[in-house]
């Protein structure tokens, strides 16, 4: 009886040390978890001080400080009357120039995306395969390729310096993502439900209206996501293509960092930048999760 | 009134021809299944009476209309998958009228057939529900719901229960014949299990390597199989193959003789019409494992043609039900199978009566039912 005593405070000796050491390592790595967020989030939270605070104060105590003032004059400049391209009217413009390139050619091309995919993985033709390979080969064909061609196809439609030429060239260039998501996530839809619509009568588009789109949104989300953040944020084209009022808002952002007048305003570049990372960062936000979710679900169905 | 009828029908897959010239007939209300192995090409078939699949060459008619161009919902057919295929995103009730609705049938007609349709499945209060939230017996019987409101004149049925557990199977399987007893119409049955095939259809057809090996009622296909592979695919335990000789017996009828280890040899008096068999030739001699029993003076009495020989026995499995045992004759094993009661024990060696009037012979070249 006095062993079993004995032994159990000895097991209860080891528990504790045991309880000791785990809530010591877990405090080291959290610890490090957390310095490691605070390097990554450094220069984001550099970037929203200073565009909170005056430029005076920023050229008095240096780009990196706590903010000693707090006004928001820098985002109104930004937004309505920096000036830009020889335009005192700030970025609102260009804002507005990528909300009209970004939206359309999200929707459009996502739309085709999954008509393409939905093709490919449902009504397959002699040669299907092939094409979806070449289409494949737009996954990794750099933009910069596609410059000079583009450049002459939008010239001969008249499409140069305009938001819709740039809508068109956003379209083509993402098709091949928009397919190569949507196809690999239809495939997994069993083919038996298209055989149980055709005999049920139904053709190719009520089988794509009440079928295949009513089990799509988890990849659509994803198609939606990427085709917005990438189309938003997408600089080279915006920049070759068009200029002053027309150009999207990366190139805008370009134009105000490369801006040459006597003073670097980083009170004010800070605050575009923030303008201009907004709808992406809006959109990661209400629809990560689903993004995360949709990625996975196209894999195990 | 539909009947079924397919005449030399092939189908070729690039330069793979997976159906051979096929030719069946259904007749009106008739359940005809089609069973065989894997890669038969009986889905295939079926694929094709549904026009999901186009025919390489041959015609597919029913109900007296040449359908081969014909689109699937012009078919006036209606089809029950093994993966039942139900529409994941639409409830019961939806799927059960997509077709109407596709058809363009008025609401009041649609709901009147879903009601009589729910009713006659009993699935009334599954209406609501996804196909997600059912068991797979609920989604089998949504599944057939589907099929019998379109009141086609053709039912086709590919391996509808063998996504089903071995208990429900067994049930759904009696609700199948339940039902086409009831709907009384021409039903086309794809399985790759005999049981199947022998308790549901009117007729099988048994196929392999994309050719109808046999056509005929299940009686028949059991106990005249056409061929070896039929009479190896159909029953379970399956026949027992002895390839023998053929000799004369004491008493003037033809007889098969095989060794049975030890320099002892068996021969066993035919029972019934061989006089086209010739002493010399070799056969491979079939009996079914049912026809392999203990032997007992009273039950020749009864039955004729019963010969017997000793064995030893090797193992014994059993089964509840019966006992099956596996018997050696010489240097093969031979599966009998024992009413529990009289079952031979493990090492016995067992005199054992056959049944010679349900014998099979074929010929060892052609494989051919003799």
């Amino acid at each position: 009886m006095a062993e079993a005593m004995s032994d159990s405070a000895h097991w209860d000796a080891e528990a504790s040390r045991a309880r000791r050491n785990h809530f010591i390592s877990r405090v080291v790595i959290y610890g490090l978890l957390l310095i490691f967020a605070a390097i990554y989030l450094l220069p984001l939270a550099v970037v929203v001080m200073n565009s909170f605070r005056s430029l005076p104060e920023i050229a008095e105590h240096g780009l990196i400080a706590f903010p000693r003032s707090f006004e928001f004059d820098a985002w109104f400049d930004a937004w309505n009357s920096f000036c830009l391209n020889g335009a005192c009217e700030g970025m609102r413009g260009n804002f507005y120039n990528s909300l009209w390139m970004t939206i359309p050619a999200t929707i459009i091309s996502t739309m085709l995306g999954a008509l393409n995919g939905y093709i490919l993985s449902k009504w397959r033709f002699k040669g299907s395969e092939i094409l979806f390979t070449c289409m494949l080969l737009g996954v990794f064909m750099p933009g910069q390729v596609a410059l000079m061609p583009w450049a002459t196809i939008l010239g001969s439609v008249g499409l140069s310096n305009s938001t819709a030429g740039l809508v068109l060239v956003h379209v083509i260039q993402g098709i091949s993502f928009t397919t190569l998501f949507c196809r690999n996530y239809f495939v997994a839809i069993p083919d038996d439900l298209i055989k149980a619509a055709r005999i049920d009568g139904a053709g190719f588009w009520r089988i794509f209206y009440k079928i295949i789109l009513p089990l799509s949104p988890p990849i659509l989300i994803v198609t939606v996501i990427w085709q917005f953040t990438g189309i938003w944020n997408e600089f080279l084209f915006g920049v070759v293509f068009t200029s002053g009022r027309e150009q999207p808002i990366t190139a805008a952002l370009f134009a105000l960092a490369g801006n040459q007048t006597n003073v670097r305003e980083y009170d004010v570049m800070s605050a575009g930048v923030l303008i201009a990372a907004l709808p992406p960062l809006l959109i990661y936000f209400f629809g990560g999760k689903y993004f995360v979710r949709g990625l996975t679900a196209g894999a195990i169905k | 009134m539909a009947t079924l009828t397919i005449r030399n029908v092939r189908k070729s897959f690039g330069a793979v021809e997976v159906l051979k010239g096929i030719d069946l007939e259904a007749e009106d209300g008739e359940f005809v299944a089609l069973v065989g192995p894997s890669g038969c090409g009986k889905s295939t078939l079926l694929a094709m009476i549904a026009g999901l699949e186009t025919v390489t060459s041959g015609e597919i008619h029913i109900g007296g209309r040449m359908v081969n161009s014909v689109p699937p919902k012009d078919r006036d057919i209606a089809m029950v998958f093994q993966s039942y295929a139900l529409y994941p995103t639409m409830s019961v009730r939806e799927n059960i009228t997509f077709g109407m609705e596709s058809r363009g049938v008025p609401k009041p007609e649609q709901n009147a057939a879903v009601e009589r349709v729910a009713a006659f499945l009993q699935i009334e209060p599954l209406l609501k529900r996804k196909p997600g939230q059912l068991s797979g017996g609920q989604r089998q019987r949504v599944a057939m719901g589907r099929a019998l409101v379109r009141d086609p004149s053709l039912f086709l049925f590919d391996e509808p229960l063998s996504n089903l557990d071995a208990k429900l199977r067994i049930d759904m399987r009696t609700e199948i014949k339940k039902l086409h007893h009831s709907v009384g119409k021409t039903t086309v049955y794809v399985t790759h299990d005999q049981v199947e095939a022998m308790t549901l259809a009117s007729r099988i057809a048994v196929m392999h390597k994309g050719e109808v090996q046999q056509f005929d009622e299940p009686k028949t296909v059991y106990a005249r199989p056409a061929n070896l592979f039929v009479a190896g695919f159909m029953g379970s335990p399956s026949m027992n193959f002895i390839a023998a000789d053929v000799v004369e017996a004491p008493d003037g009828r033809s007889a098969v003789r095989f060794p049975m280890g030890e320099g002892v040899e068996a021969v066993l008096a035919m029972y019934g019409d061989y006089a086209g068999l010739k002493p010399g030739g070799k056969v491979i001699f079939g009996v079914r494992p049912e026809h392999i029993f203990r032997f007992d003076p009273d039950l020749s009495a009864r039955k004729p043609g019963i010969a017997t020989l000793d064995a030893p026995v090797e193992m014994v499995e059993p089964t509840g039900a019966e006992t099956i045992a596996i018997l050696r004759f010489g240097a093969q094993e031979i599966v009998g199978r024992f009413d529990p009661d009289t079952a031979p024990g493990m090492g016995e060696t067992v005199t054992l009566g056959i049944d010679m009037a349900h014998a099979c012979l074929f010929d060892p070249t052609t494989e051919r039912l003799i």
